[in-house]
């Protein structure tokens, strides 16, 4: 007997589509509510999650959970088929190290979006720092995948990278993730976009643009 | 015999979540203290990406970020579990832990880096960040429920670094009459055996803090 399963997301949000690929990957059927952000949010939203007043927030039976990648554990944890983590506590040690690296690092991309100047210079020496961590110590020379074979939870974390950035890098006229300076990453982009799972849910890269680039210029005007 | 070594410091907050779960999981293990000032050639090889304590490393492998190492703990000695079995209450603890480093710690550190108006409205968002801890104990002993479990060890560091914060700037945050539920959860966790007999000396500690925050201040001084 399942519960019901609902994700509450914006369509253009890496947060939320992390999610929605985990649950596309273990093939878990669920609801999806579009939430209007960040223009208003939903009383559902607010009611599930009070705290953070964010997205996404997935909602099994009427238990809410927040916060991207601790959706994505949870996932991992209730529905066992086709495991996003090893199952050596090593192995998932260096998974969760890699997410953490993930969620901390991610920021500074949002930071090239919404800023300018020297504060832009500085949050794009963060992406190229992060970048560079990634090409020289992640493994990718090693496998096609940061899961190995089949993609996991890391790649689940990295995933802006394969679609966000390029958006981000058009929206603000600036390339980061050269081929040549991080071969390995940019491999590992189109691997990871050439998966079922993830091919069928990646936000249009067009109209990401479209959307976020007059995004950018009121957020610069606000400030 | 399992060799399980903790690279940390004698003050550092995170490194005293991980000596925690090892003892109250009655796992033996050795101690090396490290100088930040000096790292030494093992740190560096046991956690390349960050150089950062603390590092745990068991049976000659290392696992670096304190939240990755307490998940490993617990995976791998089952002894007096930190998180329930059931993935709600699981995902629940670990956004605590997150919510815990992401917003209360650096609000509450922006407020005791500075002074005057400026630590006075720092104060006033540490305290928005602490009424939902606030909420989250009532009809409860610990964040765990009726025993120490991971998001008391990752809040922990409130029960003893708030006290040496208020100390060096008189700055009130966890005030008894506004937060009647943590002021009592501060007092049973610090008493608590094991994590009673691991506080840092709290002389130092204050000694340590009135230069770190002589130091910020100094930094704000406009030219």
């Amino acid at each position: 007997m399942a519960d019901q399963v609902r994700l509450f997301g914006t369509w253009c949000s890496p947060f939320s589509t992390r999610v929605i690929w985990a649950l596309k990957l273990k093939g878990i059927p669920y609801d999806y509510i579009e939430e209007d952000l960040p223009y208003k949010k939903s009383a559902q939203l607010l009611k599930y999650n009070p705290v953070h007043k964010k997205i996404p927030v997935l909602v099994h039976g009427e238990k809410p959970i927040c916060e991207s990648m601790v959706i994505v554990e949870y996932i991992e944890e209730t529905w066992l088929q086709n495991p996003l983590l090893p199952s050596d506590p090593y192995g998932r040690a260096m998974a969760r190290f890699w997410v953490k690296f993930a969620e901390d690092t991610a920021p500074a991309i949002w930071m090239v979006f919404r800023t300018t100047g020297e504060e832009q210079e500085k949050a794009k020496k963060e992406v190229l720092e992060m970048l560079k961590t990634i090409e020289e110590h992640a493994g990718l020379d090693k496998k096609r995948f940061f899961g190995g074979d089949n993609i996991g939870i890391v790649d689940i974390a990295f995933g802006q990278i394969a679609r966000w950035f390029g958006v981000i890098e058009e929206v603000v006229g600036m390339e980061l993730l050269e081929p040549h300076a991080f071969p390995l990453v940019h491999a590992w982009t189109n691997n990871f976009k050439d998966v079922p799972a993830i091919r069928g849910n990646l936000p249009d890269h067009d109209r990401m643009v479209a959307f976020f680039k007059p995004f950018r210029e009121s957020l610069l005007a606000s400030s | 015999m399992a060799e399980v070594k903790l690279f940390r410091t004698w003050s550092s907050p995170f490194a005293l979540r991980i000596v925690w779960a090892l003892k109250l999981k009655d796992v033996q293990y050795d101690t090396i203290f490290e100088d930040l000032s000096n790292k030494s050639p093992l740190l560096l090889q046991y956690n390349p990406v960050h150089k950062k304590v603390p590092v745990l490393v068991h049976n000659g492998k290392s696992v670096a970020e304190s939240f990755v190492i307490l998940e490993y703990i617990e995976e791998t000695w089952k002894q007096n579990p930190l998180l329930s079995e059931d993935p709600h209450e699981r995902a629940a603890a670990r956004c605590w832990a997150k919510f815990g480093d992401e917003k209360v710690l650096p609000s509450i550190w922006e407020a005791f880096k500075s002074e005057g108006k400026e630590q006075e409205e720092g104060i006033v968002k540490a305290k928005e960040n602490l009424k939902y801890l606030e909420e989250e104990l009532k009809g409860k002993k610990f964040f765990g429920g009726e025993h120490i479990g991971f998001a008391d060890i990752a809040l922990g560091w409130l029960a003893e670094y708030e006290n040496v914060f208020e100390e060096v700037t008189s700055m009130r945050v966890i005030a008894e009459e506004e937060f009647p539920l943590l002021s009592e959860w501060k007092r049973t966790f610090s008493d608590a055996p094991i994590i009673k007999e691991n506080w840092p000396p709290r002389d130092k500690l204050v000694t340590k803090f009135q230069a770190l925050r002589e130091a910020n201040l100094l930094k704000k001084v406009p030219k």
